[in-house]
């Protein structure tokens, strides 16, 4: 079988996501979790282990979804959308979204059902505000390309590109209420000018 | 590893259109061993034309059906799981079916004998489960109809199924499956030695048997596959024959398949189980499959493959979809293959990656619970 991970934190490097140490300390034990773009399911085998959780992971891969069912998470082959609406309201305590809100054709709608299956969401993404991002658009005069956001304009999976400050007042214009808020440059919180200084920002609504 | 078809005689069993059947016989096969707490057994179910003989080798040197997915360190790992096949009922390898006696008249049933249903055949498997003395199933698992019975397994008896992996199959037959079906039965009941069925001291109906093999054959590759395999190529010639002995590899191909058939096949077996597909609805003509899964407990692995046209991926993701509506522990994956709807026999290398993590995290599952 898979290799057994000892912290979502080294799952989260081996994923290339910096975000799974928090998440592994937002989900509290036992819940019920949902994640939506689980990839390989790195963050869920953790959690199932470690905190026993109930766990269902949605991956558009069927590369993925291979592994994260060989990893023993129940995943399954399909569009984030589209496995959402078959869901009972309030299925599940948390429903994550890592780093796939940039990704999703249609975050409004997306979000508003993920509020409606899960109590809590925890949504993550890359902080188009970065100064890297806002460097790299001022000296070179092209789509910025940086370590946040290695992709070529025409081969990048993001559609919308989102500072933390566009995503509060997203959540305030749809009243999707935050509870906490966490900014992260590497593993690290950011304290100060998270817009300017966080590589990433974990969200958790509801 | 040799393996011995074993039996069990029941007195009776009760069918599903109202017959008993008396006494009622079982041919199965196990691998590996029944732990102490009898907590590792999987049952695998087989697909129309398959038999208990479902791996390691006979001693007459015959592999089995799925020797690739069970076995030691298989996906189906004979070193962890006791591993159960049985032929079906109504079928022609060791279980009661229309060639067997019928004790009333002491020659074959033939077409005498009571149409049969998927349930029935699911029923009896469970008469045999009970035998082996085991409570609770740690997976059914079956391709093609073998995906049906599994289905079944899962609604008949839920909380003797801890998971369910059924493949490449579907929780109803279409239009599209019947209509194959009934080529095929029509082939053997055009063939003047079927003669009702009752061929069994005289000249069985191999031509009309051996047509339906040939259209089932078909239906289990897919285009790519045949090109592939056979593409336009002659057989033995260099130019067309400008009769109608063979010309293409295809067609020699389906009539060997369709010869090789009739030896081991029983025609009325075919009649008997076809219409059992048929009739498989596991709503029982509501449609509301949903009803079904309301209080389901089993976990499941539903496995479709991208070119099977004949049990296509979307009947697969109705299951899934159900599940999802009733909160149920599912996965699934649509893998990909060129093979047709074979692939759940020959292209077993991604679906052994899933089931085997699939069963590992399900037996690690159960000892907790326990």
């Amino acid at each position: 079988m898979a290799s057994r991970l000892v912290t979502p934190a080294e799952a989260g490097r081996l994923a290339g996501r910096p975000d799974f140490a928090l998440i592994g300390d937002i989900i509290e034990p036992g819940s019920r979790v949902l994640d939506l773009g689980c990839g390989e399911g790195e963050l869920l085998a953790w959690l199932i282990e470690h905190k026993h959780v109930l766990a269902r992971g949605v991956e558009i891969s069927a590369a993925q979804v291979r592994k994260a069912i060989a990893r023993g998470v129940s995943a399954y082959q399909g569009d984030i959308d589209e496995g959402l609406q078959d869901y009972p309201t309030g299925a599940f305590d948390y429903v994550i979204l890592s780093q796939t809100l940039q990704e999703t054709r249609s975050p409004e709608k997306s979000l508003r059902e993920i509020l409606r299956v899960g109590r809590k969401a925890v949504v993550s993404f890359p902080n188009f505000g970065h100064w890297t991002v806002r460097m790299s658009m001022l000296f070179s005069g092209q789509a910025p390309k940086t370590e946040l956001f290695p992709h070529d304009w025409y081969n990048s999976p993001n559609i919308h590109f989102l500072t933390i400050n566009d995503f509060e007042d997203f959540c305030a214009v749809q009243k999707f209420p935050i509870e906490r808020r966490y900014f992260l440059s590497g593993e690290s919180r950011v304290k100060s000018f998270p817009n300017l200084f966080a590589r990433m920002a974990v969200f958790v609504l509801g | 590893m040799i393996v011995e078809t074993q039996y069990a005689r029941f007195d009776s069993i009760e069918l599903e259109g109202g017959t008993t059947l008396s006494p009622v016989d079982i041919a199965y096969e196990t691998y590996g061993r029944l732990n102490e707490r009898r907590s590792n057994a999987i049952l695998i179910t087989h697909a129309f034309t398959g038999d208990a003989h479902a791996a390691g080798v006979s001693k007459d040197g015959k592999p089995g059906w799925w020797d690739k997915m069970i076995g030691p360190g298989l996906a189906f790992d004979t070193d962890r799981y006791f591993v159960i096949c049985s032929n079906v009922l109504g079928g022609c390898q060791g279980t009661t079916g229309p060639a067997s006696e019928n004790p009333a008249t002491g020659l074959p049933y033939g077409m005498s004998f009571p149409v049969i249903t998927i349930r029935d055949m699911v029923r009896l498997q469970r008469m045999l489960v009970d035998h082996l003395g085991i409570q609770r199933l740690l997976c059914v698992a079956g391709g093609s109809m073998g995906g049906m019975q599994a289905l079944q397994w899962a609604v008949s008896y839920p909380e003797r199924v801890q998971c369910c992996i059924p493949i490449a199959t579907t929780w109803r037959h279409s239009a599209q499956q019947i209509a194959f079906n009934e080529v095929g039965r029509q082939a053997i009941m055009a063939d003047p030695d079927w003669c009702g069925g009752d061929y069994y001291d005289k000249k069985p109906p191999a031509r009309g048997l051996s047509i339906a093999r040939m259209v089932g054959h078909i239906t289990y590759m897919s285009d790519d596959s045949m090109r592939e395999k056979f593409g336009r190529k002659l057989r033995e010639k260099e130019k067309f024959g400008f009769d109608f002995g063979v010309d293409f590899e295809v067609e020699s191909y389906l009539r060997y398949r369709g010869s090789q058939f009739v030896t081991r096949f029983d025609a009325n077996s075919y009649m008997y189980i076809t219409k059992a597909e048929d009739y498989f609805d596991l709503t029982q003509g509501t449609g509301k499959l949903i009803d079904m899964f309301q209080t389901v407990t089993t976990r499941f692995l539903v496995i479709s493959f991208t070119s099977d046209w004949l049990y296509p991926s979307y009947q697969s993701q109705e299951i899934v979809k159900v599940l999802r509506r009733v909160n149920g522990d599912v996965a699934y994956c649509d893998l990909q293959s060129s093979y047709g709807h074979d692939a759940f026999l020959v292209d077993i290398e991604e679906q052994t990656e899933i089931v085997r993590g699939f069963l590992d995290s399900t037996a690690r599952l159960a000892a907790v619970a326990a």
